[in-house]
């Protein structure tokens, strides 16, 4: 994951509020085996309408979209993610997320951005015609005209994002940890453990395809 | 351990951390991990990619569900019929290929034990109490009905399991949603889980882990939480928990992964301390009465538009919220609904009876309660699909099949079919489905779709009466 530490530029003063992960992308495009390619299918039902804010050449490319209230509610596709990065947003500011899809943002260099209702507002008007800027070292989003809303982060997601580390990596560095876990997992609870607890099937119907 | 009370959902994360972080976070264990084909290509490819392998192969359980059609799927000869969509037989060959390379148990297309990944889980026994479980589907939240820590994840989470047999997660917040009383005639759980999130709305549960209590919760059967822990999704919370109890250990015993002999006694006695303790403390308290809950339904394009099947199209003016009456307006608009107008006056064109809220046995037959004996209205297509093929088979066994085909309802094969339009059962643009679904966004079941959620026994009656109607008024 490519480190990011500022996104700044002009951004989509959208505002809308429940924005579901099939508006964001439709379960058509779904059928993909791949992370890249989506942004043709970002927002296509949106898109459909005639004078849309996506296809607004004022905002053409823009790296942060302004959204309302539970931005990305709904189904848990990853590919609403990898859409949104696909069309170039990197930042995404909104009064609250649905908590899948923040952590979907993290893991694909998108910066969700929680800010009060008042500020987003705010974020619209200025978006119309001037940039925004969404900054990682001072946790601020700032605009020209001396705005500056602070906006906090999980620590270790913050990290990430900075550091574009790989969090499978991370994790598998905890090996002994995790086997030390698993060792007296078997011990208090061992019906865990579906080997032990009896055969199961293992390729259920397989054969006869 | 500390003594203080805990709650069911705290006892659950309490035994399953690995390690505490120093930011509050912690890394927490994986007992159970569902794969589907739609969200597990990528993480399969990672874990190529990095030259990784899957950690417990023995904790995971593959089964494809979104793409398959409901169409029968061998010929008379019992030769697999090949899937027309190639992209969607492209990756459902990609997850028989990924689960043969990586080892993962897997339950075929036309194995009888494929069905809706949660529909599989609890039917299979695995899904047990006290577990932590995921799967790349924001519906997992379902299992907590049997009182597992159960949660949709992305697939880059999918590859951290698949990988680690871990996530890095922060605690929730607590919400005790509490349904005292007793259900009404005609009233069912998925009127109950609507009515919830018509009180809590949309997001109401961000950032919460639901508990679900109360007398209506305790005296529901294990379908029934099924459907009410299934939608807490769409109240905004990424997990809904039910407390195990005895009607949860009989539903277990004896299913084919579950634990057995002095493994089950041993497991059964663990449960049984999961209860939140007396004292415990949630974040946030709802209560709900039985008595204010009506055979309920969907107006708009969010599961929080909820009235009572006797109500009216609201007029957005009516919602205090500017943004909602934006909203509302923006719905009805697509909806093509007039405000005041009698909800008992809308005409629908299809049924879909199914998917992972409401196709299981006890769904069904509340279904074929209402279709006995009559007809499906002209110019209405219904279609039932069970969850599984266990469950088909069950139905089959019990005669619901024939009533429902004499009915004039399709009867076809187990997968997510009508819910998302992601395979060939998907509603026309402009047409309106009675469903009993749990989303009702707009496309959710095909560009320019409008849908209406509510439970098996509505859906029945909107099918038989070609309008949406008050089952009530169809029992004896």
């Amino acid at each position: 994951m490519e480190p990011v530490t500022r996104v700044s530029g002009s951004a989509y003063p959208w505002g809308a509020k429940n924005i579901d992960t099939d508006v964001i992308i439709p379960a058509h495009w779904l059928k993909t085996i791949k992370r890249s390619g989506l942004g043709k299918g970002a927002f296509e039902t949106v898109r459909a309408q005639p004078g849309n804010i996506f296809d607004d050449p004022r905002y053409a490319g823009a790296p942060i979209l302004i959204a309302g209230d539970n931005f990305g509610c709904g189904s848990s596709r990853e590919h609403a993610a990898w859409a949104l990065g696909d069309m170039g947003i990197k930042a995404v500011i909104a009064p609250s997320f649905s908590d899948i899809f923040s952590g979907n943002a993290f893991k694909n260099g998108i910066v969700p951005v929680v800010l009060p209702q008042e500020a987003v507002d705010r974020l619209i008007e200025v978006a119309k015609t001037d940039p925004v800027t969404v900054d990682l070292e001072t946790m601020t989003v700032t605009t020209p005209y001396q705005d500056r809303f602070p906006f906090e982060l999980d620590a270790f997601r913050r990290r990430c994002l900075m550091e574009g580390l790989d969090e499978v990596g991370l994790t598998l560095a905890k090996d002994t940890a995790i086997s030390k876990f698993e060792e007296q997992l078997d011990d208090e609870r061992p019906w865990i453990r579906r080997d032990a607890a009896h055969a199961g099937f293992a390729v259920e119907g397989a054969g006869r395809t | 351990m500390s003594s203080a009370p805990r709650t069911l959902y705290e006892k659950v994360w309490d035994a399953h951390v690995v390690e505490r972080r120093d930011d509050g976070s912690c890394l927490i264990y994986i007992d159970r991990h569902l794969v589907h084909e739609v969200t597990s290509p990528q993480a399969f490819e990672g874990l190529r990619a990095a030259g990784r392998r899957v950690r417990r192969p023995d904790l995971t359980l593959a089964v494809p569900d979104h793409n398959l059609p409901t169409t029968p799927r061998v010929d008379a000869a019992g030769n697999e019929l090949p899937i027309a969509d190639r992209e969607g037989a492209e990756q459902l060959a990609a997850l028989r290929r990924n689960v043969a390379e990586f080892g993962v148990p897997y339950i075929d297309a036309l194995s009888a034990k494929q069905g809706i990944v949660h529909v599989v889980g609890p039917e299979q026994g695995f899904t047990l109490p006290g577990t932590t479980m995921v799967c790349g589907d924001s519906h997992t939240s379902a299992h907590g009905a049997l009182g597992a820590l159960a949660f949709g994840i992305g697939t880059s989470e999918v590859e951290h399991v698949l990988a680690t047999q871990t996530l890095i997660l922060s605690p929730s917040k607590t919400m005790e949603v509490r349904v005292d009383g007793t259900l009404g005639f005609g009233v069912s759980a998925k009127d109950v889980v609507l009515a919830i999130i018509g009180r809590i709305g949309a997001a109401g549960g961000t950032g919460y882990v639901i508990e679900f209590t109360g007398e209506v919760i305790r005296n529901l059967s294990v379908e029934g939480r099924l459907t009410v822990a299934n939608m807490s999704i769409e109240g905004g919370a990424r997990a809904g928990m039910i407390a195990p109890d005895e009607t949860t250990f009989a539903y277990l015993k004896g299913r084919p992964l579950a634990p057995q002999g002095a493994d089950w006694d041993k497991a059964v006695a663990w449960w049984r301390t999961l209860p939140s303790d007396v004292g415990a403390r949630y974040d946030k308290s709802v209560v709900l009465n039985a008595a204010d809950i009506a055979p309920s339904l969907t107006w708009g394009t969010s599961p929080e538009d909820v009235v009572p099947i006797t109500g009216f199209v609201p007029a957005p003016d009516s919602f205090a919220d500017p943004s909602k009456r934006e909203a509302a307006q923006k719905s009805l608009d697509y909806m093509g609904l007039t405000p005041g107008m009698r909800m008992q006056d809308v005409p629908v064109q299809h049924v879909f009876i199914g998917s992972c809220t409401n196709s299981r046995i006890e769904d069904l037959r509340a279904a074929a309660g209402v279709a006995s004996g009559r007809h499906v209205a002209d110019g209405v297509r219904a279609m039932v699909v069970p969850g599984s093929g266990l469950v088909k088979r069950q139905a089959e066994a019990e005669g619901l099949d024939r009533i429902f085909t004499e009915a004039g309802f399709e009867w076809r094969e187990p997968g997510c079919s009508m819910c998302l339009a992601m395979n060939p059962d998907k509603v026309p643009p402009g047409e309106r489905c009675a469903s009993t679904s749990n989303r009702n966004f707009v496309g959710r079941q095909g560009p320019g779709a409008r849908t209406h959620l509510l439970s098996p026994a509505m859906a029945a009656a909107a099918a038989i009466t070609g309008r949406l109607a008050d089952v009530r008024e169809l029992m004896g």
